[in-house]
């Protein structure tokens, strides 16, 4: 089981958590003026790395809050939490 | 060598010393007609059936590893045919029936053992979905069945459908066809037979990545040096996304743990296979009297190929509440494989963007069941450059069309 921190309450069990994927996925802000590729790429194409990836996990059974986490996908060592809004750190490597 | 009963007499006389092995082990030759990447059974399929069907035979299979020991090797052996959607059950239906001539064509006992396959139902949503997947099965031509609560109880007598349970068994669907059949067979059947028609089987051999220039691919950068090659399919399963990655491309893949399990052999007990999607679990006994059971994939994306122990706690408790008389039975090892999930449960066989470049992916959870198929489908893929006819509606441009193949409830794995 994934020990997780989370950036309000600190090391938590995976159970308490809710996983949402891929983060940093903006919904494009002229939504209608998109092509059916464009909503493809924002709908279903995904990176999915091996190696450090940004994600996005949810508090569900604790503060509820949302937050993103870098991990790496083969280790499964998380690297670095931040909140959501926030740019991805650039310190990882 | 053709395996007969005068085969199995003259090496017993010779005392099993001289029994070939089932492929060469070849040096990579400098270019070839097709590469294909990744050697599990989908990829010894399809290089199978381009040599057998298309007559194409300057093909390499390059596997990173060893032969069948990503996903080939570790799934619950299910194969089963009972989809919704009139293109899946086209293209399982497909697959079970080769699978059900495919000892015969392989000269390789496979193991089918068509023991029927129940996907109970714990609720009234699940009553009616289950009905009406029965139906639209027997639209298909497939066979099903609905059995209610009295008739699972005789189906599978071990399996507690009181009304004790804290989701009671309301019935099932039954799929007879259906079944399990022994994994590693498929992979060396099929590997054996793409040998015996000329293909290159490489182990050890990792793709790097794709000589693509003017749109279109060459070749393929591999730990084994440069191999030029007129048409690539992947056919990596977990790490289908990394792959296309290198080629410049971005899927509708995301790669989970899927993880298994077995318990120590005991005597025969069950002799059907049973899935809940409902509690979350199914399970099957195996020949050498284990049980094998298997429940959802990890929701974090990864590449451990192991995952989190509550996901195992959870299918053990599911299969505790089917299943009390289990409730003492030690569990002897477990394991987890990568597999590539799409957003509709449903794969993606198909052109990609580059020209010359194919992909079978996204077969994420159920993809044993599809082996000789889905093999089949792609080498005709592969070898006309236009999708076959059962894998056209599996096309990526299903994702920017919109025409998704939703098989979430079929797929009997939560994700």
């Amino acid at each position: 089981m994934l020990l997780i921190p989370c950036p309000w309450c600190g090391p938590r069990d995976e159970t308490e958590f809710r996983y949402g994927g891929e983060a940093h996925l903006a919904r494009p802000a002229a939504a209608q003026e998109l092509s059916d590729a464009q909503w493809a790429e924002y709908l279903f194409m995904r990176n999915s790395p091996k190696g450090l990836f940004a994600e996005r996990w949810n508090h569900a059974a604790g503060c509820r809050r949302w937050f993103n986490a870098i991990r790496h996908t083969l280790t499964h060592r998380i690297l670095a939490v931040y909140p959501p809004g926030e740019p991805r750190p650039e310190s990882e490597a | 060598m053709k395996f007969s009963i005068f085969a199995l007499a003259s090496n017993a006389v010779s005392g099993h010393d001289r029994w070939p092995t089932y492929w060469r082990t070849p040096q990579p030759r400098p270019a070839y007609d097709v590469v294909i990447v990744g050697g599990g059974g989908h990829g010894l399929a399809t290089a199978y059936y381009l040599a057998k069907e298309h007559g194409i035979t300057r093909v390499a299979v390059l596997e990173r590893g060893w032969l069948g020991g990503g996903n080939t090797g570790r799934n619950t052996t299910i194969c089963r045919s009972n989809y919704l959607w009139d293109e899946s059950a086209a293209l399982y239906e497909h697959s079970l029936k080769l699978f059900e001539g495919l000892s015969r064509e392989l000269n390789l006992n496979v193991m089918l053992s068509q023991r029927g396959v129940l996907n109970l139902a714990h609720s009234l949503h699940d009553v009616r979905e289950g009905q009406r997947r029965v139906f639209a099965n027997r639209l298909n031509g497939i066979d099903a069945q609905w059995l209610d609560t009295e008739q699972v109880g005789r189906f599978c007598p071990i399996l507690d459908v009181s009304t004790r349970a804290r989701y009671p068994v309301l019935g099932a669907t039954l799929q007879r066809r259906a079944g399990v059949a022994r994994h590693d067979a498929v992979a060396w059947g099929f590997a054996r037979a793409a040998d015996a028609r000329g293909v290159d089987i490489i182990q050890n051999c990792e793709v790097t990545g794709f000589d693509i220039r003017e749109g279109r691919v060459r070749g393929v950068r591999t730990t084994c040096g440069d191999i030029r090659a007129g048409k690539v399919g992947i056919v990596a399963a977990g790490h289908n996304s990394v792959l296309c990655a290198l080629a410049g491309l971005r899927l509708p893949l995301q790669s989970h743990p899927l993880q298994a399990l077995v318990s120590e052999p005991i005597k025969p007990v069950l002799d059907t296979v049973v899935m809940s999607s409902a509690v979350h679990v199914y399970v099957s006994q195996s020949d050498k009297g284990e049980l094998v059971i298997g429940a959802g994939i990890d929701a974090y994306n990864s590449y451990a190929q192991r995952g989190s122990f509550q996901v195992i706690e959870q299918q053990m408790a599911a299969l505790v509440e089917l299943f009390p008389v289990f409730s003492r039975l030690r569990m002897l090892r477990t394991w987890g494989g990568i597999v590539d999930v799409s957003p509709d449960a449903s794969p993606i066989i198909g052109p990609m963007p580059v020209q010359g470049l194919f992909l079978n992916g996204g077969w994420g959870t159920g993809g044993f069941k599809a082996t000789p198929g889905a093999g089949h489908v792609f080498a005709w893929t592969i070898a006309h450059d236009e999708p076959h006819p059962l894998a056209a509606p599996f096309g990526l441009e299903r994702f920017t069309s919109g025409a998704l193949i939703d098989e979430h409830g079929a797929a009997a794995v939560a994700h």
